[in-house]
């Protein structure tokens, strides 16, 4: 087992995960690399740092890509842990970390982290979610995530007045614009019933929605509820 | 070449050359494997289309016309200009397309935000829109940047793994919907860039003086980066030809800055629950560089996230003295402006933060008319018995 102070990591009790048995860290460590995508994004690291200094997230938080892949080629369990747990949600998903000469995607890898961290219900996930319920609702049980009734001056007061003005003339102005499926305010568009119906067996059918419920049962709860809900009204069992 | 920074920089920098790459490997050949296996169905470019090519040099078909919009969540939300003013070049042009109600978002926004999804029902999510644009007859025209990226990236997941492709159709056969994968994965951008000439003809606002600078979005051109249009006469092919292809051939003066290659800092999460983030580095990274290096008088790119992180960043770091106040906006925006789009009833300026205003004066257009044509336009939505603006109503 690897030192619990080697100098590449915080010390687990400074990082408070002293409580966590190794065994625990591996099993994780093994969902992410038993993903089918992995070997796709991992081939060995040069250490060379491309993906750091192209990294937007490097700049500004303490993250860095290459530890990302470098733990996962030294398959240090330990290392892993503490980065799903303090490292996976600073991460942009803007993928420039692509341009590794080695044909790595720790951003990819990344993605599947986040995955596993959702599924196992960890505190990362659970505080990276915190705040962004009423975003998974949306896109979840509407099909499109962002509506313009989202645009409140409370929410975003770092846009500008112009959030204002958008929230005060929203009907108006959404009815002033040309393409028919456009003149919403709780959806970016306006989607087909039929259209929904199909998205929440997908959700179903995929455990998609199984997903959120280690990390907020709360929604889980209330989002299997409007999709079962609708689906009964269609007459649809599962 | 100047002693500007970027200059010096390029000058350092290894050039890419162009040629085949174990990691791009031209994927058509595969597609159409599958379909000869009986595993899906290809839905095939139709004839009238042009042909362009992608990093590598393989050669991507771009369809003309008979379009399915798949649009993007942000677009149509909080910047519906944007989409508007890609109808509204089509309908220009004469070119007939589906806006279609039996379409969902890709919903990526929110698996790279969040991760509360998984890969099979990203793919199902795919499949189903894609399904959905082959029952029509009309080919997919993705709008938005990540929804095209994501695709993509479905695309190369689905072609590897056949666990993956059995897993989709059983969930799409409890739909009723087919296994469709279209033969090209077409980006807006790509067919404003193929048809920019056709749109140049038909400029009717002189650009020469509008100083351009553009930001290509990562999930267009860095995931699946092969898949994404490059020409040798534009950056000499070290940077995707689209967005600066149609701003040069509308005669916009386009300038290039060092940080070209940096995202826009929208993170998925992080313009949601963690805007700090993109705060700094759109503003720090981007708009400053840009300003600095290249004094835009606007900025154009081609995705929702970028237009929505570069231009929403600008209000709060104003308020701190940082060096910006820049418009950003599409360059589907841009070119309708060229075309002689009314700056509101289509390009919806409105819904955008930074002061667009200084811009279009230096386009010649008179802003306050045309905001009190649009009030008007508002005043019989009002008052007049009219329910909704419609296309006539734009087009007269």
């Amino acid at each position: 087992m690897p030192s619990t102070t080697a100098p590449h990591r915080k010390r687990d009790d400074a990082a408070g995960y002293a409580d966590v048995p190794y065994a625990e860290k591996q099993r994780l460590f093994e969902l992410v690399k038993a993903d089918p995508r992995y070997p796709d994004y991992l081939y060995g690291c040069y250490e060379c740092g491309i993906c750091v200094a192209v990294c937007p997230s490097a700049r500004f938080y303490d993250f860095s890509p290459r530890r990302i892949a470098q733990a996962a080629a030294r398959e240090d369990a330990e290392l892993f842990y503490q980065q799903f747990q303090e490292d996976i949600w600073e991460c942009s998903q803007c993928f420039s970390c692509l341009r590794c000469p080695r044909g790595n995607n720790p951003g990819g890898i990344i993605t599947i982290m986040r995955e596993v961290a959702i599924n196992e219900g960890m505190a990362s996930a659970k505080e990276a979610l915190e705040g962004y319920s009423r975003i998974i609702y949306k896109i979840m049980s509407t099909g499109t995530q962002v509506s313009p009734d989202m645009l409140q001056p409370d929410a975003f007061p770092d846009w500008g007045p112009e959030v204002k003005d958008v929230s005060v003339n929203l009907d108006l102005w959404r009815r002033a614009l040309p393409p028919e499926t456009h003149h919403t305010t709780t959806t970016g568009w306006a989607v087909a019933e039929r259209t929904l119906i199909e998205l929440y067996l997908i959700w179903l059918e995929t455990g998609a929605l199984s997903m959120i419920k280690e990390v907020d049962a709360g929604l889980h709860m209330i989002l299997e509820e409007v999709m079962e809900e609708r689906l009964e009204e269609e007459g649809i069992e599962l | 070449m100047s002693a500007d920074p970027v200059n010096v920089l390029l000058t350092k920098k290894r050039k890419f050359e162009r040629e085949p790459d174990g990691r791009s490997i031209d994927f058509h050949e595969r597609v159409f494997e599958l379909e000869q296996a009986g595993e899906w169905t290809v839905h095939r470019v139709p004839e009238d289309h042009i042909e362009v090519e992608t990093k590598y040099g393989n050669v991507k078909k771009i369809p003309r016309g008979h379009l399915w919009h798949h649009k993007s969540c942000g677009q149509c939300g909080h910047i519906p200009g944007y989409s508007t003013s890609i109808f509204w070049i089509m309908r220009k042009l004469g070119y007939d397309y589906e806006d279609p109600r039996d379409q969902t978002s890709c919903t990526a926004w929110n698996y790279y935000a969040s991760a509360t999804s998984n890969p099979a029902a990203q793919a199902a999510v795919a499949l189903r829109n894609f399904a959905a644009a082959y029952e029509t007859g009309f080919y997919p025209l993705i709008h938005c940047g990540t929804s095209y990226g994501h695709y993509k990236e479905v695309r190369s997941e689905l072609l590897r793994h056949p666990d993956l492709r059995d897993e989709v159709r059983k969930v799409l056969a409890k739909l009723g919907k087919a296994m469709v994968m279209p033969e090209e994965i077409v980006h807006y951008s790509e067919w404003l860039h193929a048809l920019r000439d056709e749109i140049a003809a038909v400029q009717v606002r002189d650009f020469s003086q509008i100083a351009v600078t553009v930001h290509p979005a990562c999930h267009y051109y860095k995931l699946v980066e092969g898949d994404a249009i490059y020409d040798p006469d534009i950056y000499g092919g070290q940077r995707t030809a689209v967005v600066t292809g149609i701003a040069q051939a509308l005669g916009a003066d386009v300038r290039s800055y060092s940080t070209w290659f940096d995202c826009c800092g929208f993170g998925f999460r992080h313009i949601l629950v963690q805007r700090d983030f993109t705060r700094s580095f759109a503003t720090m990274r981007k708009i400053e560089v840009m300003k600095e290096e290249a004094d835009p008088d606007v900025v154009l790119t081609h995705d929702t996230g970028c237009v929505t992180a570069l231009d929403k960043s600008q209000f709060a770091a104003r308020a701190h003295g940082h060096n910006v106040g820049v418009p950003v906006m599409s360059e589907a925006q841009f070119a309708a402006l060229a075309m002689g789009a009314h700056p509101f009833k289509v390009c919806q300026l409105h819904w955008h933060s930074a002061n667009y205003r200084p811009l279009l004066e230096k386009m010649g257009i008179d802003w306050q008319q045309a905001w009190a044509e649009f009030q008007q336009q508002l005043d019989k939505l009002e008052n007049g018995g009219q329910q909704f603006v419609t296309w006539a109503d734009v087009d007269a």
